[in-house]
């Protein structure tokens, strides 16, 4: 049954890649805005401009060039930046690990905490601490992750210098790494003295880009557990005289989770695209720096291989969600 | 109380973007590169010339971030209304008129609604270049979607009402009932969303000009003086602060402001 599922999804992912790409490679090129005018200096001849227009392809037509895309595609080559003059998948490789590290450690950040909120507010329901929850999910959701980054840059990195503000690692220390998953590499080889400076990176961007995330799991959480604790079985757990704690977590919390996880799904997208600023606020070396760059550029070759690279992420960030919703949610895992 | 904030503060960021020329100490735009990352007047050594200091070019910090609301008020009243505009009418006619139109429009807004922000922005300007109409651009076409579904399902709750029945029974077409009788009925939650999205539309295009997709870097812009900031942030610290604190203070007053509306506006909802 799930088998089935995951294949038939599996399936859809070759058109919505394949549209995608046909969207971006289309608009990408109608628009004004020429990448070889960029990287020619004043004075070059238009002997050389046309040359340089060969030589990646540009004096072709838009369909020519797409299929000359496509079919190198298929063989694994995006082509050569052409503002860094290398190779695309090189390149993506080398910085997606940093963004990996960095996406999944604010959603770890962003469900941990957005659940210990909302069964704190629910646990002392009607006090102080419940009071306190709402404000700080009010105060998350209302900031957006730009401006947490910005202030947490001042507040940590400037005001109170007490964590480094740029970069994934100290530039002094000279470490060799054999893969670009600092973090995931440190962890594995055993080498604890590296890890709290790794992690002092790290942890200012993860939070800034949690923090939206955070007050949307807490909130919907909160009010799914509310609702839950008025359930039947909850009144039966009491009579059984289980421990407040143990009825909120091992029976309203499976329960409350489904609302969540659906909801989630769009929310652990919008953390994604929000590395994108995080990363260049904090100066972190990922794809969402890079895609920045590339806009600026106007690299067609890379920002064509990053927004795939983005589209792949999120297919696969959607396909985990409807996943662990069907899992949770017997109801419609077996419609 | 929230209406007097927030009114308050729009209205002090209004008067500041359009009374920037008089207003401002020095031209925006006028370099003295002797006198460059000045600290603010609170400072041992400050110049009394510059009242807040200036940046790395040796410009005056007070008279950038008063230009600098000027681009943020421009935007957020331009791209505010148009996506009101849009999202209004789209979602009225939605609404009201129902099926294929309506699925298509719901659907269309579902499908808008799953793209991280952010990135959609960033890829829209990358695709109809840099200034201050694509940064506009930009945001209504990604923020229509915010207009469209409230409006829509406030026109299904509207459509049902005895009034609408009333205005059939004696004779009103269609047409009428939408513009003349739905329409001022959600007025006042219009006028919320659209203080709100202003709000919104000053974080898009401070996020823009400080990734330098938005205008020229040489205007003035509080996200063009953030990304500045940001590279002396060790030397010169309230080159960031500042402008950082201008938008937090600008999005806080939006928010105010239509939070105090709605309570206002809407005696029934706004408990």
């Amino acid at each position: 049954m799930n088998a089935h599922f995951l294949l038939r999804r599996l399936i859809l992912v070759v058109p919505t890649l394949f549209g995608v790409s046909v969207i971006v490679f289309i608009l990408l090129r109608v628009v004004p805005g020429d990448p070889i005018a960029m990287m020619t200096p004043p004075g070059a001849t238009q002997a050389d401009i046309d040359h340089l227009r060969q030589l990646y392809g540009l004096d072709k037509s838009i369909l020519e060039q797409y299929l000359i895309w496509f079919r190198e595609v298929l063989h694994g080559d995006f082509g050569i930046s052409i503002s860094l003059r290398q190779d695309v998948v090189d390149l993506i490789l080398s910085r997606l690990p940093a963004t990996l590290e960095l996406a999944f450690t604010a959603m770890l950040i962003a469900v941990v905490l957005g659940v210990l909120l909302a069964l704190a507010g629910t646990y002392w329901q009607g006090r102080w601490p419940e009071t306190l929850v709402d404000g700080v999910t009010g105060l998350t959701q209302a900031i957006p992750d730009f401006l947490w980054g910005l202030i947490f840059i001042l507040a940590l990195g400037v005001f109170w210098p007490i964590l480094p503000i740029s970069g994934r690692i100290d530039p002094r220390l000279s470490v060799e790494f054999v893969s670009q998953f600092y973090f995931l590499e440190t962890i594995l080889r055993g080498n604890f003295a590296l890890l709290p400076g790794l992690f002092n990176h790290l942890i200012l961007p993860a939070v800034a880009l949690a923090l939206p995330l955070t007050a949307v799991i807490a909130r919907t959480l909160k009010a799914s557990l509310r609702e839950a604790m008025t359930q039947d079985y909850v009144l039966l757990a009491q009579i059984k005289g289980f421990g407040k704690w143990r009825i909120l977590v091992v029976e309203a919390l499976r329960n409350a989770l489904i609302p969540t996880v659906a909801l989630s799904g769009v929310q652990f997208n919008f953390l994604l695209g929000g590395t994108v600023l995080i990363e260049r606020i904090f100066s972190y070396p990922g794809i969402g720096n890079m895609a920045i760059g590339a806009v600026i550029d106007r690299d067609l070759p890379l920002i064509q291989g990053l927004i795939i690279t983005f589209a792949i992420m999120f297919i696969i960030i959607n396909l985990m969600v409807d996943m662990s919703y069907r899992m949770l949610n017997p109801k419609v895992a077996h419609e | 109380m929230r209406v007097w904030l927030g009114g308050g503060i729009v209205l002090l960021l209004f008067l500041a973007a359009v009374l920037a020329p008089w207003i401002a100490p020095h031209d925006p735009l006028e370099q003295d590169l002797i006198s460059g990352l000045l600290p603010p007047f609170w400072s041992a050594d400050h110049d009394s010339v510059f009242l807040l200091g200036t940046d790395s070019l040796g410009r005056d910090l007070l008279s950038r971030l008063i230009y600098g609301a000027r681009v943020a008020l421009i935007v957020a009243i331009a791209a505010a209304t148009l996506a009101a505009l849009l999202g209004t009418v789209l979602g009225l006619l939605a609404g009201y008129y129902g099926g294929a139109f309506d699925i298509l429009i719901s659907r269309m807004v579902d499908i808008w609604m799953a793209f991280p922000p952010v990135l959609l922005s960033i890829v829209l300007v990358a695709v109809i270049g840099t200034g201050l109409h694509s940064v506009i651009i930009a945001i209504v076409v990604i923020d229509w979607t915010r207009f469209c579904r409230v409006v829509r399902a406030e026109t299904l709750v509207q459509r049902e009402q005895e009034y609408i029945a009333s205005a059939v029974t004696i004779g009103l077409d269609r047409w009428k009932i939408l513009w003349g009788e739905i329409l001022p009925n959600i007025l006042p939650l219009l006028i919320t969303l659209l203080t709100l999205e202003m709000g919104i539309a000053i974080i898009v295009e401070a996020i823009l000009s400080f990734v330098g997709l938005s205008v020229s870097s040489d205007q003035a812009t509080w996200g063009g003086l953030i990304q500045e900031g940001r590279q002396y942030i060790h030397q010169a610290w309230w080159v960031m602060t500042l402008p950082v604190a201008c938008i937090i203070v600008a999005v806080l007053g939006f928010n105010a402001l239509g939070d105090g509306l709605r309570s206002l506006l809407d005696p029934v909802m706004g408990r």
